[in-house]
């Protein structure tokens, strides 16, 4: 037993790991929606998406979190953070903030907030009768390549295609005369 | 921690801060920023479900994987049709993207 186990249990350790990361997660996610310039927005993403993936290692899968901070964290967000800075500093001008929406979409946000709430304390979860344990990445490989081919395949030709589109889009945009 | 019904409030309360962010925004990557919580909200439920309940843990995996590639596709969309759109109203305000001739 080491030092640190000797002064702490590691119990606790993990359930103060759990809080922190579960924070930063809605910490996150307000700063996402709630301030009205784009930047913040971004980097409040960035955050949660830490959290998300903090909360993925929770879950028992350290691939689909080291996932989420390449994909998400490491390629949507900068990529969304060079979309703003290649247009004009937007950030100067604050877009002005309606109450009555704000409102309204904070009624619907409860609303639905709370209907899933009654769901998920409403349904009897049953687990499976028969769960295997094999959590390891060389057997997500193997599936991926045999029983979940054709889906592999297909996102990939999806990703291309979006690759593609981007291209055309915004290359077309730029031809025309305005 | 470890029960199933806390990662499936945790998911809930992202999806719905999604929601209202959504609906409250009026710019373009704004909304884009919080369709990517409602999608991260829908993993984390997946992920949840294959940890507690499922036959196969590795299937909920697959799934998430499959999330972050639609997200990721959809992301270069969006901001590609935000680029074209910020260079043909001079803005990002939706509310001022009122016809859709290209």
């Amino acid at each position: 037993m080491n030092p640190i186990q000797s002064l702490v249990a590691p119990d606790m350790i993990a359930q103060v790991g759990f809080a922190v990361v579960v924070t930063l997660t809605f910490t996150g996610a307000l700063i996402a929606v709630l301030p009205r310039s784009i930047l913040y927005n971004v980097l409040g993403l960035a955050l949660g998406l830490t959290g998300v993936a903090g909360i993925f290692l929770y879950l028992g899968s350290p691939f689909i979190a080291l996932m989420e901070l390449l994909i998400y964290v490491g390629a949507i967000c900068i990529s969304i953070v060079f979309a703003i800075m290649l247009s004009r500093p937007l950030h100067l001008s604050l877009p002005k903030r309606y109450l009555p929406k704000v409102g309204l979409a904070l009624g619907v946000g409860l609303l639905v907030f709370f209907i899933l709430s009654a769901i998920i304390a409403k349904t009897p979860w049953q687990p499976a009768p028969a769960r295997s344990s094999d959590w390891s990445v060389e057997t997500l490989g193997r599936y991926l390549l045999t029983r979940y081919d054709l889906v592999f395949e297909a996102i990939s030709l999806v990703l291309l295609v979006a690759i593609l589109g981007a291209i055309i889009i915004s290359g077309y945009a730029r031809r025309r005369p305005s | 921690m470890n029960s199933l019904t806390t990662y499936l409030f945790i998911a809930a309360l992202l999806f719905s801060i999604g929601i209202f962010g959504l609906f409250q925004r009026r710019t373009l990557i704004g909304m884009l920023i919080a369709i990517e919580l409602m999608l991260n909200g829908a993993s984390i439920n997946f992920m949840a479900f294959n940890r507690f309940l499922a036959p196969d843990p590795i299937v909920g995996q697959i799934y998430t994987l499959f999330i972050m590639g639609i997200a990721a596709a959809e992301t270069a969309i969006a901001l590609s049709i935000i680029l074209a759109l910020f260079r043909s109203i001079r803005s990002i305000n939706i509310e001022r993207a009122r016809e859709l001739r290209g």
